[in-house]
């Protein structure tokens, strides 16, 4: 039951972090990605160092243990070359999150808060995210079997 | 720079690092939205308690921070509801088949220097960048 317990903490952490940053606000990821506004805001590039910089220092803390506090193993992903998957599939993230200014955390939190747009979102990147499922495991599965 | 907030950006980030450190650190787990909400969805093994744990501490902390008295920010995208369904569904598919969002890739990946999630995190980057540019510069919405 621990494991569990951290992981809602870290949820409840993760979510604070994009409210008190104000990335919950999409005009305001917007703001920073049009780099020739005349409003430009760089506040987005430094929520990102700031929480590369942390985390980096549970990475570390990482390092020097076998396993984690709390499991068998670090599970970090499977995948380690880069490939056409990753490049398409952050391509169209790009451009899902550059029409709106929703990536998936501060979609969810707004969802959460009730605002209309938010649940919108929410619902059709759950769609999005349920039609790339099923469409792997048709295509990905006969090729692993073979 | 009017809409520039260094201090709030600083702190905000701080503490998604800080969930991102406790969630490797604690149990092994990487702190991606995308991947934790996505594995939802994909399978209802004996991942599902921990995930869905995260994804309720995602969506308390706001409901949380409301009913403290904060003040609400503004949630609402400069967007028809017909672009906003599209993007969705962009952002879903994308996330799944590039495995990671800002928070996987451009949070956990980049602080474990990974390569895959510098360069996906370089092309989300330009294309939302570009997008932008096209919709607000171009286009002229």
């Amino acid at each position: 039951m621990l494991r569990p317990f951290v992981a809602l903490i870290s949820g409840l952490i993760f979510c604070s972090g994009l409210i008190v940053s104000g990335m919950v606000t999409p005009q305001k990821v917007l703001a920073f990605l049009d780099i020739t506004g005349r409003a430009w805001d760089p506040s987005l590039a430094l929520v990102l160092i700031s929480a590369v910089s942390v985390a980096a220092i549970g990475v570390a803390i990482a390092r020097r243990r076998k396993t984690p506090l709390l499991a068998a193993r670090f599970s970090g992903p499977l995948r380690q070359t880069v490939d056409r998957r990753l490049l398409l599939g952050a391509a169209l993230f790009g451009l899902g999150w550059g029409l709106v200014g929703y990536c998936p955390g501060p979609a969810l939190a707004a969802a959460a808060l009730g605002a209309p747009m938010a649940l919108a979102f929410a619902v059709a990147m759950l769609a999005g995210m349920g039609l790339f499922t099923l469409f792997d495991l048709r295509v990905q599965a006969p090729r692993q079997a073979a | 720079m009017d809409n520039f907030t260094p201090l709030s950006a600083i702190g905000g980030g701080a503490l998604i690092g800080l969930s991102a450190a406790i969630l490797w650190v604690a149990n092994g787990r990487v702190a991606g939205i995308s991947g934790i909400v996505g594995g939802l969805i994909a399978s209802l093994n004996a991942d599902f308690a921990w995930r869905a744990a995260f994804t309720a501490g995602i969506l308390a902390a706001p409901l949380l921070y409301r009913a403290a008295g904060g003040a609400l920010p503004d949630l609402a995208p400069p967007a028809s509801l017909t672009v906003v369904i599209v993007a969705g569904v962009l952002v879903g598919i994308g996330t799944r088949l590039g495995s990671g969002c800002t928070s996987g890739h451009g949070v956990c990946g980049l602080a474990r220097l990974s390569p895959r999630s510098l360069a996906a995190t370089g092309v989300f980057l330009l294309v939302a960048v570009a997008t932008v540019f096209v919709s607000r510069h171009i286009v002229g919405v």
